[in-house]
């Protein structure tokens, strides 16, 4: 009882509450210091700009934890540290897909035009030219694909919610995950091995460009859709029972409808996944110059191969070839962008559990 | 993200629909046939991988026992595909080296540090970067990156020049096995990422309140109660990567320009291609034995990233059932 120090001992000081804290505004007058400083070297002193940056992140690592060393102790300077260690880890990873997004963007847009989205390249030696028959192969390989994948992938996803128990819904179960990682060349391969026993080794067209897509789409379908079904409330699959529905008829008619917003956005996101996937194409669908539609019979371009053709064997002078390689970039990247933006905007209207 | 919310709905779900059929019920033919439907679907699964290794060891076997001299390279096909190999570990794990660090970071702040508003939305951009088709990564890589490294290349050069890693001479185009694996690490930060924000967002509540209850700082709750408990999912999040960046074809494709050579510079001219990267660059040109051995190539980058993938799988499956009984 006497050892404990009574409230007299402390100092004035020691006894306020915010006594070594440190208030709320220095952190963002700190980075505040940081940015005026930095522009001011940029702008006075006309310093390389990564320079600045790289300088200034580096100030800020060692001014806030210092600060928070003098005035709060030791630990909270090391808290602080790691605060400002993962906000510039974060911040990392958004500089690539900002570059990526202006560099794709400035270097596209000089033929992103009406020429360039409906000509295609019959006759094009330098100037000029489209992607017409690349995205119009795009188009209709990962649509069969997406025909292939849905159906399977939703089924499959059905039997491991609804009937799979014991081991085989378990090896499957693995094995679908194991399948998300298959490198999408092999899938390229695995469809010209597979058309090569039939049509001989110089086989080449959409449909096996299909296949291929299927195999990397599948298990994405598959987990997506496993996720939704799981989400429908057990009340609705008895209330079904209850009245006498059998179990097919449950699924078919209250499960499937359920979770028909979280699906949708499953197979949008899906196919935003393989419509960019290049390697696969490469092997089995080839290149060509001129419009395609017919899926089973010759070569079809896609726009991902597209861009690779155009910038590896650019023809001469090569410029022409860049710029149009940059504009399919350009027009692949809108494309996925579209979708993953659809997809969003499906699970927000039907406030399907994807977003939290 | 939608995992804390699976595990609450699903924990009652897998003990099954209660209602087994009747019995003496009326016949259930449709009930029989669309049953027999989705478990033939699910059993594609298992064929077309069974099917996948079947054709390609079909396709690549010839390769594999052709006299050597009859391989590209002349001497066979196991010195055709070790630089190969060796370039493909290599680039996999410089990818995985840089985005480790990164992806446990971006996932933390996430999970623990954004605030709560515009945490998700934050995590959608991040997947973003997956959306990116590869071969925009590839350009990227090109147009923007490589040159933009050539000073640090030359600055690694100088510094650290006498490690056999930054021996030099330094590519004058930045276009090297290291470009290649920071591109492929952009490339890898999403799954990994993702997979980490899922397991720090796993750590029981009670266990993170009663560490800051205890007077913890922010960085030391999560040391003492994220960290550990997201270990193995961490471990599983890195595997996964790793075999996303072992496949990934046409970014490195574009940014090396490679030699059959065993290299450990990274920053030199003169580079090892990867498994993928050969078979895009020399398929559409190849005919006859160089086809089978381009495909047994890829027999041997498909059991590399199966192996990978299935422990990375495993480990998470076990861990699953772990965290079922913390929940």
């Amino acid at each position: 009882m006497t050892t404990t120090t009574t409230p007299t001992d402390l100092t004035a000081a020691e006894a306020s509450l915010s006594q070594g804290r440190l208030p709320r505004w220095s952190t963002p007058a700190t980075v505040a210091a940081v940015v005026v400083l930095g522009a001011l070297a940029i702008l006075v002193l006309d310093a390389p700009v990564p320079l600045v940056v790289g300088l200034g992140v580096l100030a800020l690592l060692v001014a806030l934890p210092a600060l928070a060393w003098v005035v709060e102790g030791r630990r909270r300077a090391n808290d602080r540290m790691w605060t400002v260690l993962v906000t510039i880890a974060f911040a990392l990873a958004l500089l690539p897909l900002l570059s990526l997004m202006i560099t794709v963007t400035q270097n596209g847009l000089a033929r992103f035009d009406w020429e360039f989205l409906t000509t295609d390249m019959r006759g094009v030696l330098g100037e000029g030219g489209g992607a017409l028959h690349a995205i119009v192969g795009t188009l209709i390989i990962t649509g069969l694909a997406t025909v292939i994948s849905v159906p399977v992938g939703i089924m499959t996803a059905v039997y491991l919610v609804e009937y799979g128990r014991g081991r085989l819904a378990r090896a499957i179960t693995l094995l679908v995950d194991v399948m998300t990682g298959i490198p999408s060349i092999v899938a390229g391969l695995f469809a010209f091995a597979l058309f090569s026993i039939f049509f001989g080794p110089s086989v080449r067209f959409g449909i096996g460009g299909a296949v291929a897509l299927s195999v990397l789409m599948i298990p994405v379908v598959v987990r997506s859709v496993e996720e939704m079904l799981k989400l429908v409330p057990n009340e609705l699959r008895e209330a079904s029972y209850a009245l006498g529905v059998s179990q097919w008829r449950t699924i078919v008619r209250v499960v499937l409808p359920t979770a028909a917003a979280g699906i949708a956005t499953g197979v949008t996101l899906a196919i935003a996944r393989v419509i960019g996937e290049t390697a696969p194409l490469l092997i089995i669908t080839g290149s060509t110059n001129i419009l395609n539609t017919d899926p089973v019979d010759g070569r079809m371009s896609s726009l991902p191969i597209f861009t690779y053709y155009s910038y590896t064997i650019p023809g001469v002078p090569p410029e022409f070839g860049v710029e149009r390689a940059w504009a399919a970039a350009l027009t692949l990247f809108l494309i996925v962008m579209l979708l993953n933006l659809v997809a969003r905007v499906l699970s927000r209207i039907f406030g399907s559990p994807t977003s939290r | 993200m939608t995992t804390p919310a699976t595990t609450q709905v699903g924990g009652p779900l897998d003990q099954g629909p209660p209602a087994e059929p009747r019995i003496g019920s009326r016949n259930r033919t449709g009930d029989k046939i669309f049953s027999g439907t989705a478990t033939a679907a699910g059993i594609t699964i298992l064929v077309t991988l069974a099917g996948i290794a079947a054709f390609l060891l079909y396709e690549g076997f010839p390769a594999l026992v052709a006299a050597p001299e009859d391989v590209p390279g002349g001497e066979g096909f196991w010195p055709y595909v070790q630089p190969l190999l060796f370039g493909t570990v290599l680039a996999a794990v410089i990818a995985l080296i840089i985005a480790a660090p990164l992806s446990i970071g971006i996932a933390l702040f996430i999970s623990h540090y954004a605030p709560r508003k515009i945490a998700a939305p934050l995590g959608y951009l991040v997947d973003l970067l997956a959306a990116v088709p590869s071969v925009v990564y590839g350009l990227w890589g090109i147009f923007f990156l490589a040159p933009q490294l050539v000073p640090v290349f030359q600055w690694l050069e100088n510094t650290l020049g006498f490690l056999p890693f930054f021996e030099g001479p330094t590519s004058a185009t930045g276009r090297t096995m290291l470009t290649a694996g920071i591109v492929l690490a952009v490339m890898i930060l999403p799954i990994m990422s993702g997979v980490n924000r899922e397991v720090f967002l796993q750590t029981p509540r009670l266990q993170e309140e009663a560490a800051l209850a205890l007077g913890a700082t922010r960085s030391e709750m999560i040391r003492m109660t994220v960290l550990p408990f997201a270990r193995s999912g961490m471990v599983s999040g890195a595997m996964l990567g790793l075999g996303r960046a072992l496949g990934e074809t046409l970014a490195v494709a574009l940014v090396l320009s490679p030699a059959a050579v065993i290299s450990f510079n990274l920053i030199g001219s003169t580079n090892s291609s990867t498994i993928a990267a050969n078979i895009a660059l020399n398929f559409p040109e190849s005919s006859g034995l160089a086809v089978n051995t381009l495909i047994a190539t890829g027999l041997v980058l498909f059991t590399l990233t199966f192996v990978v993938n299935f422990i990375a799988r495993a480990v998470v499956a076990r861990r699953k059932d772990f965290s079922g009984a913390n929940a």
